[in-house]
């Protein structure tokens, strides 16, 4: 019952807060009622009417004091005050629209920038891999010989390792010898080139993702030359079968077989945001694990699930020893030597520092934020002092002065905060459509649930920190000195002063840090693109056109390959056109190569990087030729067997000799070997960044290869220009060419070089924008103090001081507070710039060129920004100033 | 002014709700005048106060308002007693009772010593 009550009362309470008028104006009618009839009794007792009037007003007491009572009682007084301080923070607000539009613009972007970080961040490095359980996920690869890179696991080893090891519960493997636009689709009748991907048959279930429509490969598919099966990616079946419900069971013809499709991937399985950014996985097919996918050599991609209480130490351990045993029973096999590392860090772990360091970026850009926002509110509360004293004076309470600072500073910054949840929408949306980014993860960035909190929280943190500036000041204010005008003269604006210079000292030295490492990785950057890549990716353009399965001799893939490069070179536009198995930056595969008549021990051949090329291939890549000659259409499977080797190579296998004419073995130890004929520049294949490493070619002519075959083209022309006319070109020969595989080599350099632009963009745009809110908080507190001084200036003026002088002096106050800030910055600089060590390319962190240029750039900025307000000292009238006094 | 409208709340409330229950629909002054009466004047309220009461009251919805025609044929305000009041009113009283007995007890006890 009182409980009922008290329920009743409270939504009583909360709605009367709303309708208070009508409230007041029962209250009103009931109190004159009561007075009326109070002075009646009175008067009919006998007292004079006005004497009963005064005598009833007596009696009740107080009406404007019940009237306060009242609307405490009945409504929520702590709702009420709120609603009053938004109602005036809104008015306050809209009568400064420029300072309000101006804090929610610089609040709102650094709100954007760091949620959107934070999305980015939260994604690749705080949420886990999209998988089940995937902290006991162990990347498991194969040391090199070299003993740095990372070779893949042969069939017969995963085997074994998978039937002895207790650390693990499971292993499961992808084939990582599939290159893109592998598979061949039949679609109604329209051929589709598709990326491929066999998976052992465990893959889906190790990695927990489990089919939306149909199931998984069955043992049975994963036989060798079983049943053929295919297992379609979300994306696919959406785009290429329009979401067929039926889809299970279908049969279709890829690569001139017929496939049964037997199930679709869910969409939230992407494999290629993990293991392949940037390559999308279009059809999963079974990799059967056999005697004769062991005969392939080191093919698969491993991963490992520990079992629970299992380190990867111990893992370690154990496959250290397994994989001596394993090695000792089969001499016959390639080397293991197995490297343990926790997918994690597999997949982001060279990501980790680039992300920190853009963390660490967009902080100290959200502290510039705070210092511009700070040093707006100072220089506002000097303005408002009267105003609030004047508030003061009628009898508003310091905590309520106090109360509505707070109100105006968090509705501010809260809807600062929510334009920066707008951007941050907005910027996540776009690196979500940054598919073509080799950054793994990057397409699973989304504004959740955390990076929304996130940037409420840290609109709300700004709103009260910079609510308290002001606030802090309310008891110092003097309603008696405030309300006369003598705020010029007050005590309190020296400490302004100085607070006002430390702010802008440490806005120009965190944008200092910011510009010398954003400078430090835009020199790297432009480094990374100046590299000679040893071949010109400027209006090449590639073209996939592998033969078809039909042509079963030599024989006849020759004459395809004659009458494509003819028909191609007969174009116009076409300056020169060859043919090579893979492209630069896309890919790659390395076999032991050696040179005749030289032995070496086990385990320490040299290794070289294969290129099959044709006629041409040179000059359509522009790849120098330094000596011999170049393969010609006369080096044919009846002709003496020849290869090119790269600069690398040739100083590898024959140091101090003259390469051409040795013998080179790149095809098995048993092979009588090439003779050498040409010796080329060395190509950066991996990375823009590494070198190319030893490099072996042979002609096309005189190989069987199943893999792919690019045609390249050099063109006068924009490459693009060039895709139908081909197409058409080659239709009569092979009329089953795509035209989604027509790609421009600078595409490939773009892409290989994404991440690093990335970061670069990012944090140059952090560091514009901080350059340009120092200059800002620079010029607001040189033109308030200039206000502030106005009647110091005119005196200086009077007394016989040019406008000139003034204005050097101005001018020189600023520069002096952008140097001690620049001090400060760059000694920052040089330490924090030392975290980019890892990210930088052909510069040192100490780069001189780089501090001197962004100091430069700040001490520019700064000069401005103090030039602009010094020139109203030109327009003070020394006898208004005076007289003003 | 300060100390003779000190009552307790809970009081008020039910010397509001008990005079209502009583008298049936009254305004606010009469509700004034009444309690003043029966006190013998002794408990002079200051009347204002009377309306914090009636508000608090109305919204726990123990009593109801309904505009009306005063005796002077002015418009006033009359409240009456809803159902949930008078059961409000039978657990206070209830309560009222025990609290003062115990506490005339403990005055006695004070008395005999």
């Amino acid at each position: 019952m009182i409980m009922l009550g008290s329920i009743h009362r409270v939504l009583a309470r909360i709605c009367a807060v709303f309708q208070s008028s009508d409230f007041d104006r029962d209250l009103q009618a009931e109190i004159d009622a009561h007075l009326n009839l109070l002075a009646e009794d009175h008067i009919r007792k006998g007292t004079p009417p006005e004497e009963a009037k005064r005598l009833a007003r007596l009696e009740l007491g107080g009406v404007s004091q019940l009237r306060e009572a009242h609307r405490e009682v009945r409504g929520l007084p702590f709702l009420d005050v709120f609603l009053q301080d938004l109602r005036y923070t809104f008015r306050i607000l809209r009568r400064n629209a420029g300072f309000t539009l101006f804090t929610i613009a610089i609040v709102g972007l650094g709100v954007g920038a760091s949620s959107t970080i934070f999305s980015v961040v939260n994604a690749l490095l705080l949420r886990g891999l999209p998988f089940h359980d995937s902290e006991h996920l162990v990347w498991i690869s194969n040391r090199a010989d070299d003993g740095l890179k990372e070779w893949s696991v042969q069939v017969g080893h995963f085997l074994d390792l998978r039937d002895q090891t207790k650390s693990f519960s499971d292993l499961a493997a992808y084939a990582t010898f599939s290159q893109p636009a592998d598979a061949k689709m039949l679609i109604n009748g329209e051929l589709e080139r598709l990326n491929s991907l066999q998976v052992s048959q465990n893959f889906f279930s190790f990695l927990g993702v489990s089919p939306q429509l149909g199931r998984s490969f069955s043992a049975d598919e994963c036989r060798w030359n079983g049943p053929h099966a295919g297992l379609l990616s979300y994306d696919t079946w959406k785009r290429r079968f329009a979401s067929d419900p039926n889809i299970v069971g279908r049969a279709v013809t890829l690569n001139d077989a017929s496939v049964t499709i037997v199930g679709v991937a869910p969409r939230t399985f992407d494999f290629a945001t993990v293991f392949a950014p940037g390559n999308p996985i279009d059809i999963y097919l079974p990799m059967p694990l056999t005697q004769e996918t062991n005969g392939w050599g080191n093919t698969l991609a491993v991963i490992g699930r520990l079992r629970p209480g299992i380190t990867l130490q111990t893992a370690r351990a154990e496959f250290q020893i397994l994989s001596e045993q394993i090695q000792k029973q089969h001499p016959e096999r390639n080397t293991l030597r197995p490297i343990l590392t926790s997918l994690d860090q597999h997949v982001t772990g060279s990501l980790h520092n680039a992300f920190l360091i853009l963390s660490g970026a967009v902080a100290m850009m959200m502290l510039i934020v705070c210092a511009n926002v700070a040093n707006l509110q100072l220089a506002r509360s000097v303005t408002r002092q009267k105003e609030i004293a004047i508030r003061a004076a009628v009898g508003a309470g310091r905590r309520r002065l106090i109360r509505q600072l707070l109100t105006e500073n968090v509705v501010l910054s809260l809807c600062g905060g929510l334009l920066g949840v707008i951007l941050a929408i907005g910027g996540t949306r776009l690196l979500d459509g940054l598919r073509a980014f080799n950054i793994p993860l990057l397409s699973t960035v989304r504004m959740d649930v955390a990076s929304l909190v996130f940037s409420v929280l840290l609109a709300a943190l700004i709103g009260l920190l910079f609510g308290f500036i002001p606030a802090l000041q309310v008891p110092s204010i003097s309603v008696h000195d405030s309300l006369k005008d003598t705020s010029r003269a007050s005590t309190g604006s020296k400490r302004h002063t100085w607070i006002h210079g430390g702010l802008v000292v440490s806005e120009i030295a965190l944008a200092c840090v910011l510009l010398v490492g954003a400078g430090l990785l835009a020199r790297s950057f432009l480094k990374v693109l100046e590299q000679n890549l040893g071949f010109q990716p400027e209006r090449v353009a590639a073209l996939r056109i592998d033969p078809s399965n039909s042509y079963s001799t030599r024989v006849q893939r020759n004459t395809y390959f004659d009458e494509v490069l003819a028909r191609t070179r007969s174009l116009p536009g076409i300056s020169s056109a060859g043919l090579t198995d893979v492209l630069p930056l896309a890919g790659d595969r390395s076999w032991d190569v050696t040179a005749k008549g030289k032995v070496y021990a086990r385990g320490h051949f040299p290794e070289g990087y294969i290129r099959i090329v044709s006629d041409g291939y040179l000059a359509a890549m522009g790849i120098p030729l330094r000596a011999g000659r170049e393969f010609s259409e006369r080096d044919t499977p009846s002709s003496e067997p020849v290869a090119m080797v790269n600069e690398t190579l040739a100083r590898t296998l024959w140091p101090g000799q003259n390469p051409l004419d040795q013998i080179v073995i790149g095809e098995g130890g048993s092979n009588p070997g090439r003779r050498v004929v040409g010796v080329v520049a060395d190509v950066r294949h991996r990375a823009l960044e590494q070198e190319s490493g030893n490099e072996l070619y042979f002609p096309t002519r005189q190989r069987d290869e199943s893999g792919p075959v690019y045609l390249v083209v050099r063109t006068p022309l924009l490459p693009a220009a060039l895709a139908s006319t081909i197409r058409t070109a080659l239709h009569l020969i092979t009329p089953d060419l795509s035209g989604t595989e027509f790609k421009t080599l600078q595409q490939l350099v773009d892409k290989a070089v994404s991440p690093r632009r990335f970061v670069v963009v990012l944090l140059g745009g952090f560091s514009a924008f901080a350059l340009i809110l120092a200059a800002l908080g620079i010029y607001a507190v040189i033109s308030y103090s200039v206000n502030q001084r106005t009647a110091e200036l005119g005196i200086r003026m009077a007394l016989g001081a040019s406008a000139r002088d003034l204005q050097e002096r101005i001018v020189l106050q600023t520069l002096r507070l952008a140097g001690l800030g620049m001090l400060l910055g760059s000694v920052a600089a040089w330490i924090f710039a030392r975290t980019l060590a890892s990210l930088l390319f052909g510069v040192t962190f100490t780069d001189p060129a780089t501090f001197a240029a962004m100091l430069f750039v700040l001490t520019t900025a700064a000069a401005l920004a103090g030039y602009f307000p010094s020139l109203r000292v030109s327009r003070i009238d020394p006898m208004a100033a005076l007289r003003a006094n | 002014m300060e100390n003779k409208a000190d009552i307790l709340q809970g009081t008020l409330d039910l010397m509001v709700l008990q005079t209502l229950a009583a008298m049936g629909p009254l305004h606010g002054y009469g509700i004034a005048r009444r309690i003043e009466q029966i006190s013998d004047e002794s408990l002079k309220v200051n009347q204002g106060t009377i309306y914090l009461c009636l508000v608090r009251l109305m919204q726990k919805r123990w009593i109801k308002a309904e505009w009306g025609t005063s005796e002077n044929n002015r418009k006033a305000r009359f409240y009456s007693i809803s159902k949930a009041g008078q059961k409000q009113l039978v657990a206070e009283a209830e309560n009222w009772q025990r609290v003062s007995g115990t506490i005339g007890r403990l005055l006695q006890l004070k008395g005999a010593k």
